[in-house]
């Protein structure tokens, strides 16, 4: 590794008031043509460069990001990792993800802060309990850790919630999966960002897609703001904007594009060490480490790319919040955004080819991407690279939605994505 | 966040009303006749558009009818609202 990060380079560069770091990616201007390119510069499409170059060899390859790298869905979500999905095709693909989350930091040698401070999932009346106990056998039986908490040991493990039978959605018990945490999302994209450059992966930033060149059914190139780029492959990973690429290529797609908002709260001192979360009352709520309450809301019920989404929403959400958490009606929130998510009808991805060849897409995360990230980069380059699905994500390709053999985890598993 | 004008009781807050989806889909006349790909397609494939889309929206906590709008969904701004039925303006 020719820059690598250490205690000993973090000494050195303190003697130079550390102004001569090195930069962790280049700036390249596009190539006339590349074996494949990723059009998305997130989380997911870093990922997947990454994996391309270090497993399957692929060196010539370019990200292309309309904005900065890490500035859309990957800089905008509230960073909760978990695996405990109902469905085995689901708890395969997230706790793949989970595993090589746990070594990633260490692989990357970026700190990606990964805590693993356990996920709870409150139940609030008797079919939440009843979901969610049948979801933690599930999960046992895949050999994912999770565990049943009744009222009393959810308030023991967190104390701050408010326990008594009479709030309008009282805490009947909850699900905890200790593996499960948190990772700091910018360094996710800034650490495969300097993993996949220094493999020699072009990321071409503010350089946005405008069209798609096919031959018959075989992909040619993408036209861009820098202009016409050839290649046999391209991987989609475009998250909200899935369906505007989709769109250029004389495809559609199952997908409704939506805004999802969060917000943080002023910093103050630690007040929660875990991630709870809540799907009935829809509120999740998490501290960060600069100190800041991150709470994550509902989609609008309507398509919309604004990325900023309605007030009622973040008015819903600040209810649940302060009726399970009276201790925090007096904080103040500092920042409200939204970023676009892609919903599939089963609220399960979409890892897969397409009827056109060369043509890849890694979208339908909808809500809850951000905790697949490494295991979504794995899998989409292994598609890319082999122009067949790993065993993990074949049971999410785009023909379920025609074979009707959909990965239903919106209705079942009582998850908030 | 908008205000919407609902043609049959005027302008009201977008959180009393419901979106029903993309407008004018129109549900297969023959269904027992439709291959798995046209159901596929009426069931699940969406046009998701970034700019001008028409779409369906319901007044559910006001006076609970059914109406077509004109969105851009890019910015959220409403170009036109017109009834069930109606024939959808031309740009």
């Amino acid at each position: 590794m020719k820059n690598k990060y250490s205690i000993f380079s973090l000494i050195k560069n303190a003697f130079s008031q550390h102004e001569n770091w090195k930069q962790a990616w280049g700036d390249p201007k596009p190539k006339r043509e590349y074996e494949a390119i990723i059009i998305g510069g997130g989380g997911h499409g870093l990922a997947t460069a990454y994996y391309l170059a270090k497993k399957h060899n692929m060196r010539n390859i370019a990200v292309l990001e309309k904005g900065w790298i890490g500035g859309g869905n990957t800089g905008r979500n509230t960073t909760i990792i978990r695996s405990n999905y109902l469905w085995d095709a689901s708890a395969g693909l997230y706790d793949h993800a989970l595993k090589i989350w746990e070594n990633l930091s260490q692989e990357l040698n970026y700190n990606i802060m990964f805590s693993q401070r356990g996920v709870v999932n409150l139940a609030h009346n008797l079919q939440d309990v009843r979901d969610l106990k049948r979801r933690t056998h599930a999960n046992r039986l895949n050999g994912i850790d999770a565990v049943w908490l009744n009222t009393n040991q959810v308030k023991e493990f967190c104390p701050i919630i408010n326990t008594s039978p009479d709030i309008r959605y009282p805490v009947l018990g909850g699900t905890l999966q200790r593996r499960a945490g948190t990772a700091r999302h910018d360094a996710v994209a800034w650490g495969y960002a300097r993993g996949a450059d220094e493999m020699g992966v072009d990321i071409i930033q503010n350089c946005e897609v405008k069209g798609i060149k096919r031959n018959g059914d075989q992909v040619e190139g993408v036209e861009t703001s820098k202009g016409f780029i050839k290649t046999k492959k391209i991987g989609v990973v475009a998250a909200g904007h899935s369906s505007v690429i989709a769109n250029m290529a004389g495809l559609k797609l199952p997908l409704e594009s939506k805004p999802l908002q969060a917000l943080v709260s002023e910093p103050v001192k630690p007040i929660i060490d875990t991630v709870v979360m809540s799907n009935a009352v829809h509120a999740y709520v998490s501290q960060s480490d600069k100190g800041e309450l991150v709470i994550g809301a509902g989609t609008d019920a309507y398509v919309s790319y604004t990325q900023r989404g309605s007030h009622d929403v973040v008015e819903g959400t600040l209810k649940a919040i302060l009726e399970l958490y009276p201790i925090f009606s007096r904080m103040k929130m500092l920042r409200q955004w939204g970023g676009i998510v892609d919903i599939c009808p089963d609220a399960s991805p979409i890892i897969s080819k397409t009827n056109i060849k060369g043509l890849y897409f890694n979208c339908g995360w909808g809500t809850g991407g951000f905790k697949a990230t490494p295991g979504s980069g794995d899998l989409f380059a292994h598609t890319i690279a082999n122009d067949e699905p790993h065993k993990l994500n074949a049971a999410f390709n785009l023909n379920r939605f025609v074979s009707g053999d959909l990965v239903d985890e919106h209705g079942a598993a009582a998850v908030a994505h | 966040m908008f205000l919407i004008n609902c043609p049959y009781c005027g302008e009201r807050d977008q959180s009393e009303f419901s979106c029903g989806g993309e407008a004018h889909m129109v549900r297969p006349k023959q269904p027992t006749e439709l291959s798995d790909d046209q159901w596929a397609e009426y069931l699940f494939m969406r046009k998701n558009i970034k700019g001008v889309q028409f779409e369906r929206w319901n007044h559910a906590h006001g006076c609970r009818k059914w109406f077509n709008m004109v969105r851009d969904t890019s910015n959220d701004k409403i170009h036109a609202v017109y009834k069930m039925g109606e024939k959808p303006p031309v740009e």
